[in-house]
């Protein structure tokens, strides 16, 4: 029996270590264009998703903790943060006025019909996903804790060096 | 089982997953949750037992699964109640694939076929969406399509039937929308620093009508034109929406018009945001039967504009649109003191204010006093005159401050009044005014303080202290909260609520909530045990009623 667990376990990891691309789907900037996430990726290092919404406090909390990070990581690796924001389009006017009032400088898009939340299975906000510079998806998250952007730094840099990343 | 049995599974298993995940180039993604609770009697929160269910034990789980390969995708949603949990509208019982569609994409056109979720503008004449929490879902079943005509000129089509439950809503949608991005076509606008988009959405219901005293219109129109105007830091926009007579559950069967604006104005530059919003809305309820009532089978979505709370005890007093009729402003501001200056300190200091206020729109039931009249528009409204009777308001200020390496607060400040008759009890507006009275309020101050205090490396101490003051309602309360985390898998939480100043001696409970929380990547497992206090539980203006209850929970989420 218990073998039979390891052998999920290794099925199920596997699941989750096949090479992932995101699927194509239309996101918003901030001015109005639309644009696909394929191509919002970075190709000179990792990117960072994290879906958030104004109205999600962990979500908020999360990017203000990361903040400081995504600055170093960025330096240091050519890293890229995208922080999509599931806001409907009433909420979506108050993700500009936010962004600069919290001094985020990461690159906002909007899922206003949360296309993109949907198409990757996301149940809930925050969540967060780490590509390689292949644009492979190698790492993700679900919910916030206080701590767990010191954990997403190390995924990066790991993620930047080329290392094996798990959860 | 040997070692041999055990690679054979494994190789057999294996290519399942990787055609599950990668065959042709697609790829599937999902997610799973599970959701249960063990309910305790408890004599203190339920003296009678009203609240506490026969089955003891309730439990309900969704699973999605979404293809996508290329241009094309395809998903479904498999939904289960076994029974409904307290709380949840009832008519989630039993089980079934609730939602499934086809989508491809070609030639600059984008079709789906089954069910889908869209919205028009922001939603005022059309909006169809899920909340999973709130257990809200008017997913459409139909043909959707979308199509890039010309260079930014997108238009959309739906036509189709919303979900109700395990059934369809008895009223057919049909409707178009169109937006043109201007400055995409003419490039005189982009060198003058100018974004200026423009729509238009037009939605038409038809449901059958065989009423014995109504002639009733089977037909009813709605439509809306918008527009977004954007330089340099300055985002205007600005929408309208107009929609026929519908006599329904919600305005009292009268053959009033209705209709909505929203306006409003943002500026986002160097640290600062700040956004300024009024709203009007008369007679604006559109559902797609006319005899629906609470969450169910809305047709458009009337967004709040209200700050959402997420502290616990603010939560309890949140605001929810008032479909038939209210106005109201908003103003807020974010400002961000610099790194290194006099009040930024080290980290830089955050700082906001948010003020908003709803109230009736005017209503003169006067002027329509002689029957054939009152039946037909129910009341007369001047948009330009204000109305009298408060709904809510709230006036917060918070700041956020990260004090060293290790520790960050936050400090939060909420003025607020709360109509108890209209948002609890659902009153209209002309009781009120014929006895101003009787109108039952809440009047409270709010002060939370939130502290974060890293222990060591992914060790975190989370505290709140709040306190809500009010001589109304269910008079004060007070909260503490410990939470620690230990990054990336673990959380504990222990809260009490503590509701001291209840008029009702034998009401002056405690409501102690204890959680343990284990995370890994996508997969998130919750237990909770402890006693939840009656409340409205809202998500983005729409609420439900939360009957109170005591019992153990889990909740299992996971997504791939």
């Amino acid at each position: 029996m218990k073998n039979l667990f390891t052998a999920l376990a290794v099925t199920l990891l596997t699941i989750g270590m096949q090479a992932q691309q995101l699927p194509s789907t239309t996101l918003k900037t901030l001015d109005g264009k639309l644009v696909d996430i394929k191509d919002q990726i970075g190709t000179e290092g990792p990117t960072v998703i994290g879906f958030w919404a104004t109205w999600c406090k962990p979500c908020i909390k999360e990017l203000t903790a990361f903040a400081d990070y995504a600055i170093e990581l960025e330096e240091e690796y050519g890293a890229k943060v995208l922080a999509v924001s599931i806001d409907d389009t009433r909420n979506s006017s108050r993700v500009a006025p936010m962004v600069q009032g919290q001094g985020w400088e990461y690159t906002v898009l909007l899922d206003e019909n949360q296309d993109l939340k949907r198409n990757l299975g996301i149940v809930n906000v925050p969540f967060t996903l780490v590509l390689n510079a292949d644009g492979e998806v190698v790492w993700k998250h679900s919910g916030y804790s206080p701590g767990d952007e010191e954990n997403l730094a190390e995924v990066v840099a790991k993620v930047a060096r080329g290392e094996s990343v798990e959860h | 089982m040997n070692r041999l049995a055990l690679r054979l599974l494994a190789l057999l298993l294996l290519p399942s997953a990787a055609i599950a995940q990668d065959s042709y180039g697609g790829q599937l993604h999902g997610n799973f949750q599970l959701d249960g609770q063990w309910y305790l009697r408890d004599e203190g929160i339920d003296p009678t037992g009203e609240f506490y269910p026969d089955e003891r034990f309730l439990g309900q789980g969704y699973a999605n699964f979404v293809y996508t390969d290329g241009d094309f995708s395809g998903g479904l949603r498999y939904e289960n109640y076994q029974n409904v949990m307290l709380g949840f509208p009832e008519g989630y019982r039993g089980e079934g694939i609730t939602y499934r569609y086809l989508q491809f994409k070609q030639d600059n056109l984008d079709v789906t076929v089954g069910s889908f979720y869209e919205q028009f503008g922001s939603g005022m004449v059309f909006r169809s969406y899920e909340e999973r929490g709130l257990g809200y879902d008017n997913a459409m079943d139909g043909v959707r399509v979308k199509a890039n005509l010309a260079k930014g000129v997108y238009l959309k089509g739906v036509l189709g039937r919303q979900r109700f439950y395990f059934e369809k809503s008895p009223g057919l949608l049909r409707g178009v929308d169109a937006e043109i991005n201007l400055s995409e076509r003419w490039h005189a606008l982009d060198s003058l620093g100018l974004r200026w988009t423009i729509g238009a959405s037009y939605m038409s219901k038809y449901q059958r009508a065989n009423d014995p005293f109504l002639v009733l219109p089977e037909n009813v129109a709605a439509g809306g034109v918008r527009s977004q105007l954007m330089k340099g830091p300055w985002v205007l926009n600005t929408e309208f929406a107009y929609k026929a007579n519908d006599p329904s559950a919600d305005n009292g069967y009268i053959y009033k018009d209705g209709n909505g604006f929203i306006a409003n104005l943002s500026y986002s530059k160097n640290g600062l945001g700040v956004i300024a919003g009024v709203k009007r809305i008369d007679n604006m309820s559109f559902r797609s039967d006319r005899n629906g009532s609470t969450i169910d089978m809305l047709v458009n979505y009337l967004s709040p504009t209200t700050e959402v709370h997420t502290y616990a005890l603010p939560a309890l007093y949140q605001y929810a649109t008032q479909i038939n009729g209210e106005e109201g402003i908003q103003l807020e501001a974010n400002y961000r003191f610099k790194r290194k200056s006099k009040l930024g300190g080290k980290y830089g200091t955050l700082v906001s204010i948010n003020y908003s206020a709803v109230q009736s729109i005017d209503k003169d039931y006067v002027a329509t006093s002689n029957d054939t009249l009152r039946t037909l528009q129910g009341y007369y409204s001047d948009p330009l005159e204000r109305g009298t009777i408060p709904y809510f308001h709230d006036l917060n200020f918070k700041i956020s401050k990260k004090v060293n390496r290790s520790f960050k607060y936050n400090l939060t400040y909420l003025n607020l009044h709360y109509n108890r008759s209209v948002l609890e009890d659902g009153l209209s507006d002309e009781p009120m005014l014929s006895n101003p009275e009787n109108i039952k309020t809440m009047d409270a101050d709010v002060i939370v303080l939130e502290t974060l205090y890293r222990v060591k490396s992914k060790h975190y101490l989370r505290n709140e202290f709040q306190l809500l003051s009010t001589q109304d309602d269910r008079g004060s309360m007070a909260m503490a909260l410990v939470e620690y985390s230990i990054a990336p898998h673990w959380f504990f939480s222990v809260q009490d609520i503590y509701n001291y100043g209840n008029p009702d001696p034998d009401q002056q409970l405690h409501y102690p909530l204890a959680s343990v929380v284990y995370t890994q990547g996508t997969s998130r497992f919750q237990l909770s045990y402890g006693r939840q206090q009656r409340g409205i539980f809202c998500v983005g203006g729409v609420c439900r009623v939360v009957p109170p209850s005591n019992g153990v929970s889990f909740s299992l989420t996971t997504s791939f």
